[in-house]
């Protein structure tokens, strides 16, 4: 019997804490914020969307072979050796010709592993964060800046290099 | 004429409401009463071990975030001490008591998420919403620190990838202000609600034997009495240090090793991640984080196994490296994986509508299930 | 009332019928029904510290609008081995049931669909179609876990209505009357007349009956929550437990009239915990009508008070709503036969001794 009183009691009592509790939560304001009328600004560090600056870029490989999702693609020609390809900002000279560097963002985890071993720091992550596409391949981003001929060309003239290398030497011999 | 009953299986699908997951449990029942549960996993398997075996040691940590993503500070801390060991380099204080602070923040976070979601499939809809809200103060502690509130790439072998920003400090304290009445009010609420206690009391008690018997680690263990706890037990990094309880189950509302128990050692255990956070932010050195990260990572040859306290329980990684850049096999004990085979037992004579309740209290997270 | 107010201007009984059907629905239920979604939806989310619909309207007010637009484009899913009649009859059974309550309960002095003698009789007997609204719903989905879901939900309802008759009882016992005029009339003047504080009599009978009546109110606000099927009692509707509800197969417009159905239902026992215990349409402290000596504003703000003590009681409801867990099927029928029906029983007993002296 007296179980039975302490039930009651004791359900009467919490349910009424209970109620108190979400009474006094109706009068506080709300902590949401309507999203696309008002957007927050993020901290600095935050990781976004990736951007390579291809003036820095030396071409050395580094951003996507720390990549742990392997979503970087670079391939680079070497320079003749009378072409000049101008510094980095940084001072460096540069000496290959970046005839690809694509990055997938589809694939992309955004963990920034590639920003760090960056030499001239010109791989970094920018405050872009809506950038979504309804076709899947708009997400490869290709910010090689050489046009289509220019990187046919750099490759025909490495090629026609490394021959006349080749026919030299064997004309040596 | 005696009525014939025969034995029904249900079919609790990879897709139900009551979130953790994609996990599907077979339930062969007799009227209302369940006799079996065969829980199928697999839904989520990413191939996370094959794919350490490629990967250097500073790419597998994005992919320890994966594993358990609501508490992956603690993954990452679990590995990065393991190859730390191999490496056999020590790290600055500075660095070990972030990674404290770090992983008892995470603590919260996760216990947040599982009493929320607990409360929600019971069906009081409201403290779900009140414990994300504060979890969202922790998430953006996180992502001013690191940059991301979820999967943070934070913890690195050697040190850390970036300094504490210089407003951490005082947010968190502001954080522990606003958050110790939050969590009286979270009590009142739910905790000591008798609708929540009818429904959790005496529902899937796990004996201490058979708990110890399984290997069940973590809350689920304290809840059925035992103290223990690796971070008292095997102590890591710098716990030994700070001055904390362990919360164990005591039966306050019904039997010793209950649902409800178990939901109670979680909401104790974020007090006492409280206090340590309190006293970390007093004891915190200066230095610098990343001038211990090794140029280049190639541990000698052997094999070691390094635990943690997950929120979960023991996560353990047996690493075993032959001298090159690439382990060659990372294996992982997760602890959501081991204590999902409780689940048979915890569950037998029970109604249909207890299985909700008892898999809230064990508290898996499909991410470490599977892998 | 209005049967003859009508009658008087068309000469006709039929379309005095028609209207007198009608109008409530109308000029109330219908924009009751729109304006309680909204308001649950709002409630709902300053509870939780989040501000609900926002988008469509000022701050959300055409939300209804916009739902009611979604649903009746909806297609109308009936599966082939569903028993048509029943499947299309369920929800307009349901509905009428509930809507059926709204004839006899006064509204303000001249508001009344029809001043019946037996009117809570009445009431108690026309919400049992519910049950049988809900049963067919849950047998013509052809569904095994419809089917189980309508059966609990009927047990529900019915062992519910038990200690609800009870409570009734003892008020019918102190008045004296079955109608809800009657009911409505004596709790005239001021607040402390009303049954909640022990009638309109000063004498050691008000007195006594004052904790009763409060035991009274908490027992039938509790067991027609669960008439309604509302948390914590609402295990026919969850989502989040294993077996689907009565009204999982349907869609489109028959799902809206099911939802209209609870939404009517929960004024309908709102007005009537109002009519009973807490005075019906009258305000608590006179009329402005009788200080400013305007006779025909009277019932005007009659219509309000009623209105309004209708609305806090629904707020009520759905604040009890967000604030409680789910309580189990074998749980629910412990609440109700082991401790509902033994308290009002006492109660009554008490009661009835009480208004003997």
């Amino acid at each position: 019997m007296a179980e039975y009183i302490k039930n009651i009691y004791s359900a009467l009592i919490t349910i009424l804490v209970g109620m108190k509790v979400t009474l006094r939560h109706l009068f506080i304001p709300s902590v949401t914020i309507q999203y696309p009328d008002v957007k927050i600004p993020l901290p600095e560090r935050e990781r976004n969307r990736l951007y390579v600056n291809m003036d820095d870029c030396i071409g050395c490989d580094q951003c996507a072979r720390a990549c742990p999702v392997n979503c970087i693609e670079i391939e680079t020609v070497k320079a003749l050796p009378g072409e000049d390809l101008g510094k980095t900002s940084n001072g460096k000279k540069k000496a290959l010709w970046v005839t690809k560097f694509t990055i997938d963002f589809a694939k992309c985890c955004y963990c920034q592993l590639c920003v760090f071993p960056c030499p001239t720091d010109c791989i970094y992550m920018t405050y872009v964060y809506e950038f979504s596409e309804y076709d899947r391949n708009n997400l490869i981003y290709d910010f090689a800046t050489l046009t289509k001929e220019e990187r046919e060309e750099k490759k025909e003239n490495y090629r026609r290099f490394i021959e006349q290398k080749e026919k030299s030497k064997s004309e040596k011999e | 004429m005696s009525v014939r009953t025969e034995e029904m299986v249900l079919n609790m699908g990879p897709q139900h409401p009551s979130t953790h997951g994609v996990l599907r449990l077979e339930l062969t029942l007799e009227g209302e009463i369940i006799t079996k549960v065969v829980p199928h996993i697999g839904y989520l398997h990413r191939c996370f071990e094959k794919h350490c075996e490629v990967m250097t040691y500073p790419q597998i940590i994005p992919y320890t975030d994966r594993m358990d993503y609501l508490a992956a500070m603690c993954n990452e801390l679990g590995f990065v001490i393991g190859v730390e060991k191999l490496l056999a380099i020590q790290v600055p204080e500075r660095v070990e008591y972030i990674r404290v602070i770090m992983a008892e923040l995470q603590r919260i976070a996760s216990h947040l998420v599982a009493i929320g979601t607990y409360g929600a499939d019971i069906g009081a809809f409201t403290p779900f919403l009140y414990c994300f809200r504060d979890r969202e103060k922790i998430l953006n502690l996180f992502e001013i620190t690191c940059g991301a509130r979820l999967l943070y790439n934070y913890i690195w072998i050697g040190g850390l990838s970036h300094d504490l920003h210089p407003d951490f400090i005082r947010l968190t304290k502001e954080f522990i202000r606003e958050f110790k009445p939050n969590l009286r009010e979270l009590n009142n609420l739910l905790t000591y609600n008798k609708i929540f206690i009818d429904r959790t009391a005496n529902i899937g008690i796990l004996p201490l034997e058979t708990a110890i018997n399984y290997g069940v680690t973590g809350p689920m263990l304290r809840a059925s009495g035992l103290r223990w706890d690796l971070r008292k037990d095997d102590s890591y990094s710098i716990y030994n240090k700070f001055d904390f309880e362990i919360p164990i189950g005591e039966g306050k509302m019904g039997t010793i090793g209950d649902s409800w128990d178990r939901y109670f050692v979680r909401v104790r255990e974020m007090e006492e991640s409280i206090k340590i956070i309190e006293q970390a932010i007093e004891q915190i050195p200066d230095g610098d984080v990343t001038a211990g990260i090794p140029k280049r990572i190639k541990p000698v040859v052997g094999h070691i196994y390094s635990r943690v306290e997950n929120p979960r329980g023991e996560l353990g990684y047996f690493i075993i490296s032959d001298g090159s850049a690439t382990p060659f096999r990372v294996k992982v004990r997760a602890p959501s994986f081991v204590n999902l085979q409780v689940l048979d037992v915890l569950c037998r004579g029970h109604m249909v509508a207890d299985v909700i309740a008892i898999l809230g209290s064990v508290d898996i997270v499909l991410g470490e299930v599977d892998r | 009332m209005i049967y003859d107010f009508f009658y008087n201007l068309t000469g006709s009984a039929l379309f005095s019928g028609l209207f007198v059907a009608i109008m409530p629905l109308l000029t109330f239920i219908l924009p009751f029904a729109l304006f309680a979604v909204l308001l649950e939806r709002k409630v709902a989310g300053h509870i939780q510290d989040r501000l609900g619909p926002m988008r469509v309207g000022y701050h959300g007010l055409l939300q209804t609008v916009a739902d009611i637009i979604k649903l009746i484009q909806k297609e109308d899913i009936i599966a082939r081995e569903n028993d048509k009649l029943l499947f299309n009859i369920a929800p307009v059974l349901t509905f009428v049931g509930s809507y059926a309550a709204f004839a006899v309960i006064p509204f303000s002095s001249i508001f009344l669909g029809a001043n019946l003698d037996l009117a809570i009789f009445y009431i108690i007997a026309v919400t049992g179609l519910v049950v049988v609204g809900i049963l067919m719903a849950g047998w013509a989905s052809n569904n095994k876990y419809s089917l189980l879901g309508a059966m609990r939900s009927a047990a529900q309802i019915v062992s519910y209505e038990i200690p609800t008759i009870i409570v009734i009882l003892s008020i019918v016992m102190i008045t004296g009357s079955m109608s809800l005029m009657t009911f409505s009339e004596n709790q005239t003047q001021y607040f402390w007349n009303w049954y909640i504080f022990g009638g309109p009599e000063f004498n050691l009978k008000k007195f006594l009956l004052i904790p009763f009546m409060f035991v009274g109110l908490i027992v039938i606000y509790i067991s027609t929550l669960a008439e309604v099927n509302r948390t914590p009692f609402d295990i026919p509707e969850a989502e989040s437990e294993l077996v689907s509800g009565y009204h999982t197969e349907y869609s489109g417009m028959k799902f809206a009239i099911f939802f209209l159905a609870e939404y009517a239902n929960m004024f309908a026992v709102s007005a009537l915990i109002a009519t009973m215990f807490f005075g019906g349409y009258h305000s608590p402290f006179g009329y402005l009508g009788n200080l400013l000596n305007i006779p025909w504003m009277i019932p005007v703000e009659q219509f309000f008070w009623f209105i309004s003590k209708g609305i806090f009681f629904v707020f009520v409801q759905m604040w009890l709503r967000w604030t409680l867990p789910r309580l189990r099927v074998d749980q629910l029928m412990t609440v109700s036969w082991k401790y509902l029906i033994p308290i009002s029983f006492v109660n009554l007993l008490i009661v009835g001794i009480i208004s003997l002296i």
